[in-house]
Parts: structure tokens; sequence; C-alpha cells
């Protein structure tokens, strides 16, 4: 391909384009606001604000990865969050493990609350979690392998639809009742939570916040990348083949069972790594994060920016989360009517979610 | 293989498939198939019960190397589920399926068996509407299919050029980049044919692929499916009869889930077995 060519090609690719420059212009102008301008200017950005930023690219590389497995592959999982939160108690326990002396009890090994339960020594599930190399592959590790084995369950026995649909939810419900009892170790009802530093930087510090967004970004940025070479490859034409007419797959000769579990796995990785960038920023990890609600509500992101495009769920993922802030703040007992009505709306008049919408207003424009 | 059958002058030059040397395109060769008795096809003895329902009923039937057989039948006779037995998709409550000498198709999956070098057109036209004609064609190209394979795939020029060939062969060259469902019925059907044609199966089983078809349609689909005859062996199912007598040589005819009859369509047509539970029949 020509240079021209290329160029001619990325008009087709506008959506994609427009993420790659928002994302660029959102990691240079958001830490220009909130370092090099004072304080008490009207542009300043608070670091609170920052963090908030931070997060939401946090759900949007989870938004990423459900828009991976339920748009590209028509896999509806509704325990995405069940992996987002393993890879959160994967940076949490390394988190917990770096408050060392610090703690209430100042025990050097062991977090408070396995003090406090009288635990003689740290289970053989925490070792290693002082490294922080183990802990990042522990964030890809167990939501990987998690996804793997169930996974390699489900559709090896032909479960799809809404049989697969419950079966998720099942799995993140099962996590959460197990995250809930104090003797699995992972701190119980309270999770893990009062970090103090991340690799010796101060977590409240805003150098480490602005790093930690920095991080994100960039997260995002390859995980959109990564997103779009699958889907552009013949791996993402097989597997968009899988979601319109699956036997139609088999009888031409691909195992439709290992594609969608190599998806699968790859869609919780990601989902690990967003929950692993989420932990240091909110600063705690609670089994709550295993709701299956959280796993219904990043679906509800990706149908309001509009599936199977990535750059759709991106944008739902932000826009949702924007106005749930906003509803959470102002009238938070009216948030979870709102979002059940948002979705309603988004299904019955916007089956491309808002991606879509702007397709459609363009095209009218241009008829017009 | 490659001799000229006798009606290969009828074909035009544009749908006779190209001759084939191994440097253009690497032939998918099924490892493992064995045809030296000259036989693609072994089904003895299956039987398949759906709730007491016999759909097939003792079924034995040899499929040559080569063959161009047309199997016809009253509705409910078991010819898709004979497909289906063969394919992997229904598992028969007893008897044996071979694949050349040597391949148990009984034991093997629907992608193994495909892999294995079986290939199948719907009666119904399953294309991937989402895809385009190209990306259909790229999807059923013979190959090894594993995951990691895919990410990386990158089609070679010959790869290309097979691709083209076969846009040509089956008349979609300008619908090239066209999104499948936006094809018409009969192009649909092509495009599938197309597909079985990249797949590079030894055994095509076609499933009514004139159904819904206008004149002129049909008959390029005969010359197509006779010029394949020879290279492949193709087993079609059909309820046109004069679209099967357009084509066969040799006719099987199933009822009540087992053989009826088999010789040319003119030994059957003058069965009267056949008369009497078919071929009797009002035609529609």
């Amino acid at each position: 391909m020509t240079f021209m060519e290329r160029l001619l090609a990325w008009r087709n690719e506008r959506g994609a384009f427009g993420f790659y420059a928002v994302l660029l212009a959102t990691a240079v102008l958001v830490p220009l606001l909130n370092l090099a301008v004072p304080e008490g200017s009207a542009l300043h950005m608070s670091t609170y604000t920052v963090t908030l930023v931070g997060k939401y690219m946090s759900y949007a590389i989870l938004a990423v990865a459900v828009d991976l497995i339920w748009g590209y592959c028509g896999i509806l999982s509704l325990g995405h969050a069940a992996f987002f939160a393993l890879g959160g108690y994967a940076m949490g326990m390394y988190l917990m493990r770096q408050i060392g002396t610090r703690g209430v009890y100042g025990n050097a090994e062991m977090p408070d609350f396995m003090v406090f339960l009288n635990w003689s020594e740290l289970p053989w599930y925490w070792q290693g979690f002082d490294m922080f190399w183990f802990a990042a592959i522990m964030v890809l590790l167990a939501p990987g392998l998690l996804a793997y084995v169930f996974g390699w369950l489900a559709f090896r026995s032909r479960v799809t639809g809404v049989y697969l649909s419950i079966i998720t939810q099942a799995l993140t419900y099962a996590l959460l009742l197990a995250f809930f009892r104090n003797e699995m170790g992972f701190g119980g009802n309270n999770g893990l939570t009062d970090f103090k530093e991340i690799l010796g930087f101060d977590l409240k510090a805003p150098g480490t916040r602005m790093a930690l967004f920095l991080a994100t970004a960039l997260a995002l940025g390859l995980a959109f990348a990564a997103g779009r070479m699958i889907t552009r490859s013949r791996l993402g034409r097989v597997v968009q083949a899988v979601r319109d007419a699956e036997s139609r797959t088999r009888f031409i000769g691909y195992r439709v069972e290992s594609y969608k579990l190599w998806l699968f796995v790859f869609s919780a990785m990601l989902a690990g790594v967003a929950g692993a960038l989420y932990v240091p920023q909110v600063g705690i990890i609670n089994p709550g994060e295993f709701n299956p609600i959280n796993s219904i509500e990043v679906v509800i992101w990706v149908a309001v920016g509009g599936r199977g495009t990535l750059y759709g769920a991106v944008l739902g993922a932000v826009v949702v989360n924007y106005a749930k802030t906003w509803f959470t703040t102002v009238l938070p007992d009216i948030w979870l009517y709102a979002l059940g009505t948002l979705f309603v709306v988004v299904t019955l008049f916007l089956p491309q979610g808002l991606v879509g919408l702007f397709a459609k207003l363009k095209l009218r424009r241009g008829a017009a | 293989m490659n001799v000229p059958h006798a009606f290969s002058r009828l074909i035009p030059a544009r749908l006779r498939p190209p001759p084939r040397s191994g440097d253009v395109f690497e032939r998918h060769n099924p490892p493992g198939l064995d045809l030296s008795h000259n036989t693609v096809l072994y089904l003895e003895d299956i039987t398949v019960s759906f709730d007491g329902f016999r759909a097939l009923n003792k079924l034995t039937l040899y499929v040559e190397a080569g063959e161009l057989r047309c199997i016809i039948g009253p509705n409910g006779a078991g010819k898709t589920t004979m497909m289906d037995v063969i394919t992997g998709k229904t598992r028969p409550d007893s008897g044996t399926a071979w694949f050349g000498q040597t391949i148990d198709l009984l034991g093997m999956s629907e992608p193994q068996i495909a892999q294995a070098g079986i290939g199948r057109k719907f009666q119904k036209p399953t294309v991937f509407e989402q895809h385009t004609v190209f990306e259909n064609l790229e999807l059923a190209m013979a190959g090894d299919k594993s995951v990691w394979k895919m990410l990386f795939a990158k089609l070679s020029p010959a790869q290309l050029l097979r691709i083209d060939e076969v846009l040509e062969t089956i008349g979609l060259k300008e619908h090239r980049g066209a999104l499948a469902g936006v094809l018409s019925h009969g192009q649909k059907q092509w495009l599938e044919i197309g597909m079985l044609l990249m797949q590079e199966p030894q055994l095509l089983l076609v499933d009514e692929p004139v159904a819904g078809m206008t004149p002129q349609e049909t008959e390029r689909t005969a010359e197509l499916l006779l010029s394949l005859a020879g290279k492949h062996s193709v087993v079609v199912v059909e309820h046109d009869m004069d679209f099967v007598r357009s084509i066969a040589r040799q006719v099987t005819v199933l009822h009540e889930g087992s053989v009826l009859a088999e010789g040319t369509i003119d030994e059957v047509q003058n069965d009267p077995k056949v008369v009497e539970v078919y071929l009797g029949e009002p035609r529609c």
C-alpha cells in the first residue's frame, strides 16, 4: 500500500482515529491542566478529577474486553466483573504487602485483618505478592486461568446464548459469596484497603496519581490497539463468523470451541488489567466488585456506546460513568432508574448505540 | 483423476477449473485418505432414530471416487439425515461410516471431518452475511485452521489468485467486496458452492443446489457440478428431476431411510417400486 492509500484507508476508520486523537489529547491536557495550571485558576484540574478520569479509563478497558467477547463473538458474558475483581485483588494483595509495619498492628509480614483474625502466619497463596512482578503476572494469570477452566467446560459442552449468560452470572455470584467469607483470607466484607504506596511511591501524592493516570491511558491505548489487531485479523473474521453462524463455521473446518476459548481468556486477562489499574486509583477492593449488577452495567456501557466497534465501548463506558457520577452526587436515588431507562431506550431505539446514532444523523444530513 | 470426462466439452472454458500445478497453489491433501479401492465413502447399516422414528433404517451406500451421484427420494426419506451423519452433526445408533479405506467418520467432530476433506453445501444457503464475498471465500479456504495461525495469517499471492479464480468460476467477481447478505438467493447458493471449492474437499455433499434458482442459474449450476466430478466426488441431493436428469449418471433412490433402488436415471425411473413411492406422485 502506498502512503496515499493508507491515508485514504483511514477515512473509513474515523472512529478508531477519533479514539486515538481523543486519548492522546486527554493524556496531554490532563497533566497540563493539573500540573502546569496554578491551583485557584478556573482551568486547573484537581487531582481528584485526574483520578476520576483514570477510573473511567480503567472502566473503558473493561468495556473493550466485554465488547470483544460480546460484540464480536456474540458471547454475552454477565460475569466479566469477576475477572476485573480478580485482577483488582491481585493488585490489592501487592499493595497490602507494601504496607509492611505501617499497619495498625505493625506486623511486617501480615495484613491487619489476618492479625485481627489471630492467624499465625501468611497463607501460602499470599506468598510472593510482596514482589510487584509476581503480582503483575497474577493480574493476568488469575483471571486467565479462571476463564480458561470455565470456558473449557462451557464451550466444550456447547452451552450458548442465555444459558451461558446465566452461568457466567452464577460464577461471579459464587465468587462474591466466597470472597465475603473471612476464612478465605481476602479481608472478607471489608476487602483490601488502607494502601500506602506502590513501587515505593506514596499513593496519595499527586505525582503518583498522575503516573497511575498515564499508565491507565497507555493501557487503554494498548488494549484498543490489541483489540483492533485481533478483530481485523483473520482470527477476528472467524470469530465474527462464529457469532453469525456457529455451526456453519464448524462445517468449514474451524474448531469453534478453541476460538471462543482463546478470545474469552484474552478478554478476561484484559478485564484483569483493568481491575489492577482501578484498585490503586480508588484505594479499595472489596467483594462488592463481584456483584452481578456490575457485570450487567458493563454490558449496558457497551450497548449504549455501540457494540462491535471497540471505540463505541469506550465512549459508552465514559458517558455512562460520567452520568453515574453526576446522578449519584445530585440525585442519588434516581440513578438505578435512570440506568434502567437508558438500557430500555437504547435497546428499543438505538440498537447500534451512540455510534449508530451519529452515523444515522450524518446520513440524514448528507441526504438533506 | 484428471482425465476429462465425456461432458467436458459442453462446459464453457471459463467454467472449467483451470489445470493446477503444485506450485500455483499448495493443495490441501487430507492426510490418510486412502482411495486404493476406488471408493470414497462407505456407509453400512446406518440406523438413526429420533424418538422412535427411524430416519435412517440400515442404510447402505457406497460412493466411488470421482463419481457424481444424485440422491433422490420423497420428503422424509432421510436424505438430509444421511448428510448429517456423514458430516458428524448426527451420530447414528448403529452402523459404520468410512471415508476412504482408513478414516472412520463416526469418531470425528464436524471440524475434523471438514478438515479431512468432506465439504457440505446446505439446503438453505448459509453464507456469512456480515462478511464480504471475498472474506467468505477466504474463511472457507483449505489449510491449517488453528487459532494462533489465524491471528497472524496473511494471504499469499497464490492464495489470492485462487480466490480470484473461484470468484470467476462462480460469477461473483464484481461482487468481491459486497456483503454476502445483500446477494440474491441464487448468488448466495453460488457463493456457497464457491466456499466448497475453496475447501478443496475430496467429497462434496450438495443439498438441493438449485432450489429457488432461475432456469439460467440452474443450468450454470449443472455445468459447474459436472465440471467438478472426476476431480472430486460429488453427492447431490435434489428434488428437481429435470436437473437430476441433466447431471446424473448414477442415481440412488432413498425411501423411508434405506436405499430403494440404484442405477441410471432411466433404470430408476422405470423401476416399478420407484414409480410407486416417488415418481408416481404428481411432480411439483
